[in-house]
């Protein structure tokens, strides 16, 4: 598992292009849940929808499940192919003396935050994200663009000894 | 220590109230509110034969009760001028108390309104750079009192980062010389400039007014009839005026419609710039300005993030461009402050040199915006229009397919205009970019003061190896359209190796000087922050 190899700031090269360490694999799992979650709402909206129809005195009739049928069939794509491709998609690569976080699908954005300019530093934990052992590291900078990055589905761990990597850069640099 | 800090140190801790006179000027601004609707209640039908009583009365009462209020206002706020912070505790029955620690205070500034200019009171504004107005504001000290108050605030800010260094033998001069002028606005220039601010805005006040009118005096002013009757009543045969005359009067009106907005733009610049002046003292730039709301704003220079440099359509072909100021304070809701509305390039560059920035010379290496970027933009603005030729031309009446055509001329000419200043370059220490459809805005930002790279990618421009390059700019934004994608890399990894050398907290460093500017002498003045870092 990628997240075994722990991030060595000092000695790595400073390669904004080179590979990227991918995330948790719990992250894909985590993202599943919230989007069942997300669709159960639409899917007992669509059900409701089609009982109210077949009692409607419609002068044409609907086949059984015209609504629900593609809502879930939809659902069903977001739960099982979106997430696994949002995982691949997303990477990160910690270096000596910066932070590169690469994300999205179709808008990719490639980002990357000098521990130098690092305002302030939260690890966070979302329920769901606690059952699978995950965090979510957010660095804050005080530009106008990008005044927050966050890099989601680290390992717990790996998160905090990355905040505590970080910090202990930024403290070195302003003594 | 200084003798005026000492004196002040003996004021310390003492709750104190705002100018007497702003209740004075509270209810004057009161007063102005409710008289056009009083005149409005006194010449219309409202309550018949009682109305100039009930107009008299709503005066009255507004004024009696509104200085009343304001009277309690002003006894129940309070500010103190603490060791480490200001203290401002305000409110009736609720109370607030709102405190700023010295070293957050970014600018003192001052304002005067015309009545309150008259009374010689000033607001004075404290900002912090906390965004969304939530800055602290005192409204109504008198001259003596708020630049007292100015000058306090530097002092313990600078003693605050002297003794952060611990560092004894920083010293604060305490009377500020008032520096070089670096730009001013003469009255001949102001008229030139107010000739090009065409302005039509007088219309909309006009409407407004208008529209006022029409509410509380019951004139039905867009009622067609009530102006023919009145034609008619003066002796003018509406079906009689020709189609010459016709002509003749759109023509004057025409005229007399460039000639108002003209006007309005001289009058509005004239009131807003009057007496523009930009000084390089010690404590940064001082800028002054207006004519009925004077304003004093001081920046320090190493505040300044970042500086565009902007243009007008016309204006651009008379060679004049304006210069302001990205920083983390707030000018007027505007993120960036003008230092520099209307200039000649060749007025700009000592400016922009004070500020530690540099023009691109002859010698900057220009990148333009990728060729793919270019057809992709023609594409997608002309191309939408283009294809919207076809339903129309098919089921709307013969002509009505132009209407998209030329939509669509118009969108692809704006993505090979826009694309004609779209451009970049990088030096040593600063970047560059320039944007605009018919004249160019530039924006020059150092590589240090950055804080973050992102190259971000639309599907359309990863397929075509283009990309958008933001930049994290304190106080702004900084963007790069269209980018090839390795030219991007090439970016991203120059601007990062800049930032990494360099800590934030070190960034309010003074400039480091070049031998080749001018101002290095009136830089001495940021020891403190020298030492402080």
């Amino acid at each position: 598992m990628d997240q075994s190899v722990a991030p060595s700031p000092s000695g790595l090269p400073v390669d904004d292009d080179g590979a990227l360490t991918r995330l948790h694999p719990n992250y894909t799992h985590a993202l599943r849940v919230k989007t069942v979650l997300m669709a159960i709402p639409f899917l007992v909206a669509a059900l409701v929808a089609e009982t109210i129809i077949r009692d409607a005195p419609l002068p044409f009739s609907l086949p059984p499940g015209a609504i629900a049928g593609p809502v879930l069939l939809i659902a069903i794509v977001l739960v099982i192919r979106v997430p696994s491709r949002r995982y691949n998609a997303r990477g990160y690569q910690i270096s000596a003396d910066r932070l590169r976080v690469v994300r999205g699908l179709l808008w990719r954005s490639d980002t990357v935050v000098p521990f130098g300019r690092v305002q302030h530093i939260d690890v966070d934990q979302g329920p769901l994200e606690r059952f699978f052992g995950i965090a979510t590291l957010t660095l804050h900078t005080a530009g106008n663009h990008n005044a927050s990055v966050s890099l989601p589905g680290l390992e717990e761990e790996l998160a905090r000894t990355m905040r505590e990597e970080i910090r202990a850069h930024i403290r070195r640099e302003s003594m | 220590m200084s003798e005026a800090s000492t004196d002040a140190r003996t004021g310390t801790d003492i709750a104190r109230r705002t100018a007497p006179l702003s209740v004075v000027v509270g209810a004057i601004g009161l007063l102005q509110n409710v008289l056009v609707p009083a005149i409005a209640i006194g010449v219309s039908g409202i309550g018949g034969q009682g109305r100039f009583l009930l107009a008299v009365g709503m005066v009255v009462a507004a004024v009696v009760f509104g200085s009343a209020g304001g009277y309690l206002r002003w006894r129940r706020l309070t500010y103190t001028i603490g060791a480490a912070d200001i203290r401002v505790e305000s409110g009736i029955l609720s109370r607030s108390a709102r405190s700023v620690p010295y070293e957050r205070i970014q600018d003192v500034s001052l304002e005067a309104k015309l009545l309150p200019r008259l009374l010689g009171l000033v607001t004075v504004k404290f900002e912090t750079g906390a965004g969304g107005g939530e800055d602290l504001s005192l409204q109504y000290l008198t001259n003596a009192e708020g630049d007292r108050l100015r000058k306090l605030v530097r002092e313990r800010r600078d003693e605050e980062q002297a003794a952060a260094s611990g560092d004894e033998a920083v010293e604060t001069d305490t009377d500020e010389p008032e520096g070089e002028v670096l730009y001013s606005l003469p009255p001949r220039r102001l008229l030139t400039f107010g000739l090009f601010e065409f302005s039509l805005a007088v219309f909309a006040v006009l409407g407004g007014a208008l529209q006022y009118l029409d509410s509380f005096a019951g004139i039905e002013v867009w009622d067609v009839d009530l102006w023919r009757d009145l034609a008619e009543e003066h002796g003018v045969d509406w079906l009689a005026l020709d189609a010459r005359l016709k002509a003749l009067s759109a023509v004057t009106g025409l005229f007399t419609l460039v000639l108002i907005g003209m006007a309005t733009g001289v009058a509005r610049t004239f009131a807003r710039e009057w007496g523009f002046t930009l000084t390089r003292g010690p404590r940064g730039f001082r800028r002054l300005r207006g004519m009925f709301t004077r304003t004093d704003v001081v920046m320090p220079a190493h505040r300044v993030q970042a500086l565009v440099i902007g243009t007008g359509l016309v204006r651009y072909r008379f060679g004049w461009h304006g210069l302001s100021f990205v920083s983390l304070a707030q000018d007027a809701g505007d993120a960036s402050h003008v230092v520099a509305p209307f200039a000649k390039m060749d007025e700009i560059a000592p400016i922009v040199a004070a500020a530690g920035f540099h023009l691109p010379g002859a010698d900057t290496d220009w990148h333009r915006a990728s060729r793919r970027y270019l057809t992709d933009s023609i594409l997608i603005d002309g191309g939408l229009f283009a294809l919207a030729v076809i339903p129309v031309a098919l089921f709307a009446p013969p002509l009505w397919a132009l209407v998209p055509l030329g939509l669509a001329f118009f969108g692809a000419a704006a993505a090979v205009l826009s694309w004609r200043f779209k451009r970049h370059a990088l030096d040593d220490t600063q970047i560059f970019a320039r944007h605009g459809l018919l004249s160019p805005t530039s924006k020059i930002a150092t590589r240090l003061k950055l804080h973050s790279v992102e190259i971000a990618q639309g599907p359309l421009a990863r397929w075509r190896g283009y990309a958008t390059v933001h930049l994290g700019l304190a106080g702004g934004e900084f963007a790069m359209h269209g980018v090839p994608l390795n030219e991007a890399r090439r970016l991203r990894a120059s601007v990062l190796e800049t930032i990494s050398a360099t800590d934030y907290s070190r960034l309010d460093a003074p400039l480091e000087d070049g031998p080749d500017q001018a101002f290095s002498a009136a830089q001495s003045g940021f020891s403190a922050n020298l030492a402080a870092t």
